[in-house]
C-alpha cells in the first residue's frame, strides 16, 4: 500500500509542477491544487497506513500497542486541507480578476512588473 | 498570559475594525489604538523576558510535547517588539496616505491580521503551528497586495501568491516528513530527539527542504524572484510593512530551525547557507544598481540585505549570530523608513521614476536629511546603526577566517552606497524638471512625517548609543547558540 501511495504522491507532484510550468492561468491553479494534495497525501502516508486499528490504549496497558495508525498526521491534514481550500478559493478569484484586468490568461503577457 | 497578548491584541483590533466596517473614522481610531497597544504589550514582553528569562505558555494547559506551546526567548521578543514598532509606524502613516476606497474595503482589519500572523510566527514553539501562522500572514498579505485591483498589483500578486503557495506546500511536506521521522512537532522536543536521530543523512535532506521552503519566504538567492516583481506594486504603506516584516519572518524561521533543530552537521548545512548568503548579497545589490525606479531599487536592496542576515547564521559563532540579530533590528527600521520616504517623494512629485524626479533637496531640505539618515545607515556608514551591524558581521567573519564572505560583504556595502547615492543625485540633487507643485494637505503630512522622523531618530540613537542594543543582541544570540535553556523552559526540568 505504501508503494502505491508513494507512486501516487510522486505523480501528483510531477503533474502539479508540470502544470505550473505551463503558460495558462487555469493550469497554474490546477498545478497548485495538485501540489497541495500531494503534500497532504504525503503526510497521510508518513503517519503509517494501518487498517482497522483504532489508536486506543487497550485496557490494562499504559501505552499504544503497535501496529496502529498515528491519528495526529490526519489531524494535521485536516488543518492543511482547510487552509489550502481557503487559499485556493482566493487564488481562483484573483486569477479570474487577473484575466478580466489583463484580458488574457497567458502568463507570458503578464510581465509588466518584472525586472 | 503575557506572551499571548501580541497575538490577541491584533486579533481583537481586527475584529473591532471589522465590526465598524461602515464607519471609516472608527476603523482608523481602532487601528491606531490597537497598534499602540501591540507595541506596549511587545515592549513589556521584551522587558520581562530580559528580566526573567525565556517565557512559556502551554495553550489549553496541555503539557509540552502534546499541546501547542508559545515560547518567547529574547530573539522572539525582539522580533515581536520590532513588529509592534513597524505596525504602529505604518498604522500612523496609513492615516495620512491610504486612499478612502482602500480604507473602506478593509485595509485596517487586514493590516492587523497581518501583524497577528507575524507575531504568531515569532512566538510559536511548534513547527506545524508555525506553518499555520505563515498561512495567516500570507493570506492577509495576499489581500493587502491586491487591494485596489490595479493591473500592476494583480500581475505582481500572481507571482507572489504562486511562489509563496509553492513554499507553503514544501514546508508542509517537510513538517510532515519530520513528524514521521521523529514523532513530535514541538520544537524543543524535536531539538532533543534530533540529537539522537538514527538517520543523520535523512535529517540533512529534510533540513534542505526547510531551507528551500523558508528560503523562498526569506527571498534568498536563487529563490527571490517574486520579491522585486511584487513589492513595488501596492500602496507604499503596504510595501513598507511587507519590506519591514514579511521576509524577516522567513529569516527568523531559518535562524530558528538552523540553530535549534538542524545543528548536527554544521559543516555542511551552515557552509551552504554561507554560500547562499554571499550570492544573495551580490545578486541583490547588482539588481538594485541596474534599476531606475525608487521602490524597485529598495526592493532589490531587501534581497541583498537578507544575505547579511543569514551570513551570521552561516558563520554560526556567538558573535556572528549577534551580528545577525543586530542586523535584522537595524534593517527592519531602516528599510521600512526608506519605503515610507519613497511614498512621500511620490506624494510630492507624483512618480517613483528617478529620471522624472529632481530638485527635492532645494524644495524640501528636511526630507533630504531624513532620506540621508536611513540611506547611509543601509550602506553602513558610521556612526549609524548599519555600520555597527556590518562591523559585527565582518568581525565575526574575520574571526572564523572566512575572508571571501567578508570581502563580499564589504564590496556589497560599497555598491549599496553607490545605489543610494544614485537615488540621492537623481531625486534630491538634480535640478527639478517640473514646474507645477502638487497640492499637499498639511494635516495628512503630520501623519506621514511623524513615523519617518521617529524611525530616523531611532536609527541615529542605535548608532550613537550602541551598547545596550548590542548587549541585547548578544544575549539573544547566546540563547540561540546554547538552546538548552530554551529546551528546558519548554519541557520542564526533564532534559
Amino acid at each position: 500500500m505504501e508503494t502505491i501511495l508513494a507512486v501516487v504522491i510522486g505523480v501528483l507532484y510531477a503533474t502539479g509542477i508540470y502544470m505550473m510550468l505551463r503558460r495558462s492561468l487555469v493550469k497554474l491553479i490546477i498545478g497548485l491544487s495538485l501540489l497541495s494534495n500531494g503534500a497532504n497525501l504525503l503526510i497521510f502516508t508518513v503517519g503509517r497506513l494501518t487498517r482497522a486499528r483504532a489508536p486506543f490504549v487497550p485496557e490494562g496497558a499504559d501505552a499504544l500497542q503497535p501496529p496502529y495508525a498515528d491519528p495526529l498526521p490526519q489531524a494535521l491534514i485536516l488543518t492543511a486541507i482547510v487552509i489550502s481550500f481557503g487559499v485556493l478559493g482566493f487564488v481562483v478569484v484573483l486569477f479570474h480578476r487577473a484575466y478580466q484586468t489583463v484580458g488574457t490568461d497567458d502568463l507570458d503577457e503578464m510581465k509588466a512588473t518584472d525586472t | 498570559m503575557r506572551p499571548v497578548l501580541p497575538i490577541l491584541i491584533p486579533l481583537m483590533t481586527a475584529v473591532a475594525a471589522l465590526l465598524a466596517w461602515r464607519w471609516r473614522g472608527v476603523q482608523r481610531g481602532v487601528s491606531l489604538l490597537g497598534a499602540v497597544a501591540l507595541l506596549v504589550a511587545a515592549l513589556i514582553l521584551l522587558a520581562s523576558v530580559w528580566r526573567d528569562g525565556i517565557q512559556v505558555v502551554q495553550i489549553g494547559s496541555w503539557p509540552a510535547p502534546f499541546g501547542i506551546t508559545v515560547v518567547v526567548d529574547l530573539f522572539s521578543a525582539i522580533m515581536v517588539a520590532l513588529a509592534g514598532l513597524m505596525g504602529l509606524a505604518v498604522a500612523v502613516y496609513s492615516l495620512g496616505s491610504m486612499d478612502t476606497a482602500r480604507e473602506e474595503f478593509g485595509y485596517y482589519p487586514l493590516l492587523h491580521i497581518l501583524l497577528m500572523g507575524v507575531c504568531g510566527a515569532f512566538l510559536t514553539g511548534d513547527l506545524f503551528n508555525l506553518y499555520v501562522w505563515f498561512e495567516v500572514m500570507l493570506m492577509a498579505s495576499f489581500v493587502l497586495l491586491v487591494l485596489g485591483g490595479e493591473r500592476a498589483q494583480i500581475e505582481g500578486a500572481i507571482k507572489y501568491v504562486t511562489l509563496n503557495l509553492m513554499s507553503s506546500a514544501l514546508l508542509l511536506a517537510a513538517v510532515g516528513i519530520l513528524y514521521g521521522l521523529v514523532g513530535t512537532l514541538n520544537m524543543a522536543d524535536l531539538a532533543q530527539k534530533l540529537r539522537s536521530a538514527h538517520h543523520p543523512g535523512l535529517v540533512t535532506t529534510l533540513s534542505m527542504l526547510f531551507l528551500v521552503a523558508f528560503g523562498i519566504k526569506a527571498a534568498v538567492f536563487p529563490l527571490f524572484f517574486w520579491l522585486p516583481a511584487s513589492y513595488h506594486t501596492p500602496p507604499v504603506a503596504v510595501s513598507a510593512i511587507f519590506a519591514g516584516l514579511l521576509t524577516k519572518v522567513g529569516v527568523y524561521a531559518l535562524i530558528r530551525v538552523f540553530t535549534l533543530l538542524f545543528r548536527h552537521d554544521v559543516g555542511y548545512t551552515h557552509t551552504l547557507i554561507l554560500i547562499l548568503a554571499g550570492l544573495t548579497m551580490i545578486t541583490g545589490v547588482l539588481g538594485a544598481v541596474a534599476q531606475n525606479e525608487f521602490r524597485r531599487i529598495l526592493s532589490f536592496h531587501i534581497v541583498s540585505q537578507i544575505g547579511y542576515m543569514i551570513m551570521g547564521l552561516g558563520l554560526f559563532t556567538p558573535l556572528a549570530l549577534t551580528g545577525s540579530v543586530f542586523y535584522i533590528t537595524h534593517h527592519i527600521i531602516v528599510k521600512t523608513n526608506l519605503f515610507l520616504i519613497s511614498g512621500v517623494v511620490n506624494r510630492l512629485c507624483g512618480t517613483y521614476e528617478l529620471k522624472n524626479l529632481g530638485g527635492l533637496y532645494q524644495a524640501h531640505p528636511g526630507l533630504a536629511v531624513l532620506f540621508m539618515i536611513p540611506a547611509l545607515s543601509l550602506a553602513g556608514l558610521p556612526p549609524l546603526s548599519g555600520f555597527w551591524a556590518k562591523l559585527t558581521l565582518v568581525q565575526a567573519g574575520l574571526e572564523t577566517e572566512q575572508y571571501v564572505i567578508v570581502l563580499v560583504a564589504l564590496a556589497v556595502g560599497v555598491l549599496t552606497l553607490l545605489s543610494m547615492l544614485k537615488i540621492w543625485t537623481e531625486a534630491f540633487w538634480k535640478p527639478s524638471t517640473r514646474n507645477s507643485q502638487p497640492s499637499v494637505n498639511r494635516r495628512q503630512l503630520v501623519h506621514v512625517f511623524f513615523p519617518i522622523i521617529v524611525l530616523a531618530l531611532l536609527t541615529v540613537v542605535i548608532g550613537l548609543v550602541v551598547q545596550p542594543f548590542f548587549v541585547l543582541a548578544e544575549r539573544a544570540a547566546d540563547q540561540l547558540i546554547n538552546p538548552e535553556a530554551y529546551i528546558r523552559a519548554v519541557l520542564g526540568g526533564t532534559s
